[in-house]
C-alpha cells in the first residue's frame, strides 16, 4: 500500500502540495490527475523520495520513504517525466548499473535485461550509446530500468509521451498485469482516456489539494453529473470549462 | 504573402540578454552583494597583481635607452600574439555550441529570420564568449603600458579601438573552420575531434613556448653583439600578423605618433573578415546544421572496464562498484572531459623543465639551504596544481549528476555510496600524480632522503584533504543546468574552493616549516640530524590538519547531498 499522510510542500511561500492524505491500496491502477502546476509531479517526487516534504510523511508497504529510505526505495520503481539519462552508457549498460543500485548482478540480472529489452524492442540497440536514443526510445529504457528490479510499487509520471501507438499499449498491458499479480500502480497522466480507461481509483488535484477522489463512478454520483466523461467530470471540477472563442484564438490563418 | 520585417539584431539576442540580466537580479535577491564583493575583490587582486609586475617591468625597460622601448614593443606583440592563439582555439570550440548544438538553433532557425541575422547573432555570441576572459586580462596589461609611457587620457579608448578587431577576427575565423569541419563531421564527432585538437595543439604552443626559453631575451648577454640583438627586437615577428599591428599602433601612440596604417590594417581586415564569414555561412550552415543532427557514435563495447576495474574491485558490494565502473566509462566516453588530460601533461612537462633548469647547484653549502627551500616550496605549488586539477575534474563530479539525481534518490543507493565512489575515483588518479610531479622533482633537485620522505607523505595528505574541498565545494555549489563540465569550476564556487586550498597549503606549509627548519639548521650547522619531539610535533598537527579536513568536508558535502532537492 501506497500512503500518503498530510503531505504539505512548500517552495518558499508557494504552497505547491497543500496537506494531501490518500491511500492507494495494493493491487491497485490508481490515476493522479489534475491541470498544470497542479502538484502532481511535486506530489510524485516526494514519494519517490527525490524531494523532502515540508510536513507530513509517505509510506511505501509500511516503511517512511524519508525514514527507513532503503526499505522504501527497494520496493519501488520510479518513471519520471523527463527521462534524463546517462547519454555516454549503453541501454544495457544503464540497466545493469540500474540494477546495481538495487544490489542486483548476475546471470538472473542479465537475463531480465535481455528480456526487458526484448519487450520494449531495444535488442538491436542495446550496445548503442544513449544519446543516439530517440526520446520514445529513452522512455521504454526508463520504464525498463523501473522494472530491472521486480518492484512492488511503481510511481509513474505521464508514462505515455513519447511513446508510439504500439509501446502505448504494451505498457497499458504491463501495468494491467502487475497489478493483477498484485503490484501497486501510481499513475499521473494528462491523457484522460487512458486514465478513464486503466485506472481503478482516481485522485484529482488542483492548486496542490485533492478536491475529488474515488472510481469515475463515484466522482460522477458525488459531483451528480450523470454520465458525464472523465474529461467532462475533470473540466468541470479543474474550473476548464470556459473555452474560449476558438476562432479568436486561431485569428484567419486557419481558414486560409 | 505580405513578407514579414525583420527583427533587430538585438530582438534575436533577446533571450540570451534578458536571462543574464535575470541571473543577476535572482543573484542578488538571494543576497548575492556578498558574493560579487569576493568576486570584485579577487578580480581587482588579480588585476593589480598582473599590472604591479608588469609595471615594475615596463619601468626598467623605459629606463633603458633605444633597446627598452623596443624591448615593451617586443613582450606586447609576443603576449598578443598568445591572445590570437587562445582565441582562435576558444572561438572554434565556442562557435560548435553557439552554433550547431544551442538549445535555442531549432527556435531560431525555424522562425523567419534571414541567414545574416542568425550569423551575426550566432557570431556575437561567440565574440563574446570565448573573449571576455582575454579582454579582463587585457586591461591591466594595457593600463600598466598607459602608465608607465605616459599615454595619456585617450591612450585607453584608442586601446579599445585597436584591440576590438583584434577578438573580431579569431571569432571570424574559429566560426568559419568550425563550419566547415561541421560540414565534414556530425557536430557531435566534430566536438570530440576539436576538443582533442586544439588541447593538442595549445599543450604543444606551451611546450614549444616554453622549450624556446623567452627568458633568454631578457638577458642580452646570449648575443653576439648588441646590434645583433637590436635587430632582433626591431624586426616584427611577422608583417602579416594581427597581433603586430595591434603592437605596432599602440607603440606608436606612446611614442606621441598616431599611426593610422596598422588601425586601417586592423578594422579593414575586420570587416572583410566578416563579410566572407557571413558569405561562407550563407553557404555552408544549413547542410552543416543537418549534419549536425547526426548522432556520434554507434556501439561501443564495455566489457574492458568491466574486466579490469570490475575484477579488481571485486570486493566491494555491487552498488559501489557499479558507480565506480560508470564513472570511469563516463569519464573517458566524454571527450571533452578526458581531452584536457594531454594539456595536463603538457603543463606536468613545463613544471619539471621549470625545476630542471633552475640554476641551483652551484656550491655546496648554498646548494643545500637552496634545494631544501625549493623542494620544500616546491610542495605548496604541487599543492596548487592539484587543486586546479581537482577544480577541473573532482569539483563538478556533484554537479554532473544533478540531471540524474531522480534515479540515484528514487533507488535504495546510499548517497554514502556516492559520495564515496566520487571520491576515490578523484583521488586515485590526483594522488598517483601528485606523488609522481613531487618525486620526480625531488629527484631533479636531488634532495636528501629526508625531505623525500616529508615531500611524499605531505603531498598524499594534501591530495586527500584536496579531493575532499573539491567534492564538498562542488556539492555546496552545484550547478546542475550546466551541461559542459568545463564551465563549472569557473563558477563563483569553483572561486571559493581554491580560496579555501589555498589557505589550507599556507596552513600546512607554514606548519611544516617548523619542523624542516629544524632539520636544514641541523645540517648548516653540521650537527646530526635527529627526528626530535618537537619535530614530531609539527609533523602531527600537518597530518591532523590534512586528516580534519577531508572528514569535515566530506561530512559537508554527505549532508549537503541529503538536503538537496531536484
Amino acid at each position: 500500500m501506497i500512503r500518503l499522510e498530510n503531505l504539505t510542500k512548500h517552495y518558499g511561500s508557494f504552497v505547491a502540495v497543500d496537506d494531501i492524505s490518500l491511500e492507494v491500496p495494493r493491487g491497485a491502477l490508481y490515476g493522479f490527475l489534475g491541470p498544470n502546476g497542479a502538484g502532481k509531479t511535486t506530489t510524485l517526487r516526494i514519494i519517490a523520495g527525490i524531494l523532502r516534504p515540508t510536513h507530513g510523511r509517505v509510506l511505501l508497504g509500511g516503511d517512511d520513504v524519508h525514514q527507513q529510505p532503503i526499505a522504501a526505495k527497494t520496493r519501488l520503481g520510479f518513471i519520471p517525466d523527463r527521462p534524463f539519462v546517462y547519454d555516454k552508457l549503453t541501454g544495457a549498460e544503464f540497466l545493469r548499473f540500474v540494477a546495481a543500485l538495487y544490489g542486483q548482478e548476475g546471470d538472473a540480472i542479465e537475463g531480465r535485461i535481455t528480456e526487458l529489452l526484448e519487450v520494449f524492442e531495444l535488442t538491436t540497440w542495446k550496445d548503442e550509446l544513449v544519446e543516439a536514443y530517440s526520446h520514445g526510445m529513452r522512455q521504454k529504457l526508463i520504464i525498463s530500468s523501473a522494472l530491472i528490479h521486480r518492484p512492488q510499487y511503481i510511481v509513474v509520471d505521464e508514462p505515455m509521451v513519447g511513446l508510439d501507438p504500439k509501446a502505448a499499449r504494451l505498457l497499458k498491458d504491463i501495468f494491467r498485469q502487475f497489478v493483477t499479480r498484485g503490484g501497486t500502480v501510481l499513475l499521473s497522466t494528462h491523457t484522460l482516456e487512458v486514465a478513464e480507461a486503466m485506472c481503478d481509483r482516481i485522485a484529482i488535484i488542483q492548486q496542490g489539494k485533492i478536491v475529488a477522489e474515488g472510481t469515475v463512478n463515484d466522482l460522477r454520483q458525488q459531483h451528480r453529473a450523470g454520465d458525464a466523461s472523465l474529461e467532462e467530470l475533470f473540466l468541470k471540477l479543474t474550473g476548464g470549462a470556459h473555452v474560449r472563442e476558438l476562432a479568436e484564438v486561431l485569428g484567419d490563418g486557419a481558414a486560409a | 504573402m505580405r513578407v514579414p520585417p525583420q527583427p533587430s539584431l538585438w530582438r534575436v539576442l533577446e533571450p540570451k540578454w534578458r536571462t543574464a540580466l535575470q541571473r543577476i537580479r535572482e543573484e542578488r535577491s538571494r543576497g548575492g552583494s556578498g558574493k560579487l564583493l569576493i568576486l570584485i575583490l579577487v578580480g581587482v587582486g588579480f588585476w593589480i597583481g598582473v599590472f604591479g609586475v608588469l609595471y615594475r617591468i615596463l619601468k626598467y625597460f623605459r629606463g633603458v635607452e633605444d633597446v627598452g622601448p623596443l624591448l615593451a614593443g617586443k613582450i606586447l606583440g609576443v603576449v598578443l600574439l598568445a591572445f590570437v592563439g587562445i582565441l582562435v582555439l576558444s572561438n572554434v570550440i565556442t562557435a560548435l555550441s553557439s552554433f550547431f548544438l544551442a538549445k535555442d538553433l531549432d527556435l531560431l532557425i525555424a522562425a523567419p529570420v534571414d541567414w545574416l541575422r542568425i550569423y551575426l547573432a550566432k557570431l556575437s555570441e561567440t565574440l563574446l564568449h570565448s573573449s571576455w576572459m582575454v579582454a579582463l586580462m587585457a586591461v591591466p596589461i594595457f593600463a600598466a603600458y598607459g602608465v608607465v609611457f605616459r599615454g595619456g587620457v585617450l591612450f585607453m579608448p584608442y586601446a579599445v579601438l585597436a584591440v576590438f578587431p583584434l577578438l573580431v577576427l579569431p571569432a571570424v575565423g574559429g566560426s568559419a573552420l568550425t563550419l566547415a569541419l561541421v560540414n565534414i563531421f556530425p557536430a557531435r564527432r566534430t566536438r570530440d575531434l576539436l576538443s582533442i585538437v586544439a588541447l593538442g595543439a595549445a599543450g604543444g604552443l606551451i611546450l614549444l613556448f616554453r622549450l624556446i626559453r623567452p627568458e633568454r631575451l631578457a638577458s642580452p648577454e646570449g648575443f653576439r653583439n648588441l646590434l645583433d640583438f637590436i635587430a632582433v627586437l626591431r624586426t616584427p615577428t611577422s608583417p602579416y600578423l594581427p597581433s603586430e599591428w595591434v603592437s605596432q599602433a599602440i607603440m606608436e601612440f606612446l611614442r606621441g605618433k598616431v599611426d593610422l596604417m596598422p588601425l586601417a590594417l586592423l578594422w579593414s581586415t575586420a570587416a572583410a573578415f566578416v563579410t566572407l564569414g557571413a558569405l561562407l555561412h550563407r553557404r555552408l550552415f544549413a547542410p552543416g546544421f543537418t549534419k549536425a543532427q547526426e548522432a556520434a557514435e554507434r556501439f561501443v563495447r564495455g566489457g574492458w572496464w568491466r574486466l579490469t576495474v570490475g575484477t579488481m574491485l571485486g570486493f566491494l558490494p555491487v552498488a559501489k562498484r557499479e558507480f565506480v565502473i560508470k564513472d570511469i566509462k563516463l569519464f573517458f566516453r566524454d571527450t571533452t572531459q578526458w581531452s584536457q588530460l594531454i594539456l595536463l601533461a603538457v603543463l606536468v612537462l613545463v613544471y619539471l623543465f621549470n625545476i630542471k633548469t633552475l640554476p641551483l647547484h652551484r656550491g655546496e653549502a648554498v646548494g643545500f639551504f637552496y634545494v631544501t627551500l625549493v623542494s620544500f616550496l616546491n610542495l605548496g605549488l604541487a599543492g596548487f596544481v592539484l587543486a586546479a586539477i581537482a577544480a577541473r575534474f573532482i569539483f563538478p563530479a556533484v554537479s554532473l549528476e544533478g540531471r540524474h539525481m531522480w534515479l540515484l534518490r528514487s533507488s535504495p543507493l546510499d548517497l554514502g555510496a556516492l559520495l564515496w565512489s566520487k571520491y576515490w575515483v578523484g583521488t586515485v588518479p590526483l594522488l598517483a600524480l601528485a606523488l609522481l610531479l613531487t618525486g620526480l622533482t625531488n629527484v631533479l633537485l636531488e634532495v636528501r632522503p629526508f625531505m623525500m620522505a616529508v615531500g611524499l607523505v605531505t603531498i598524499a595528505g594534501l591530495t586527500f584533504a584536496i579531493a575532499a574541498l573539491a567534492l564538498a565545494f562542488g556539492a555546496l555549489y552545484p550547478q546542475f543546468e550546466t551541461e559542459n563540465a568545463a564551465q563549472i569550476p569557473t563558477s563563483f564556487g569553483g572561486l571559493v574552493y581554491m580560496m579555501a586550498t589555498i589557505a589550507l597549503l599556507a596552513a600546512v606549509i607554514f606548519v611544516l616549516w617548523q619542523a624542516v627548519y629544524q632539520y636544514v639548521r641541523s645540517v648548516y650547522l653540521g650537527r646530526p640530524m635527529v627526528v626530535e619531539a618537537s619535530m614530531l610535533v609539527w609533523f602531527a598537527v600537518a597530518a591532523a590538519l590534512c586528516a580534519a579536513v577531508t572528514a569535515a568536508s566530506l561530512w559537508v558535502g554527505l549532508r549537503r547531498m541529503e538536503r538537496m532537492e531536484f
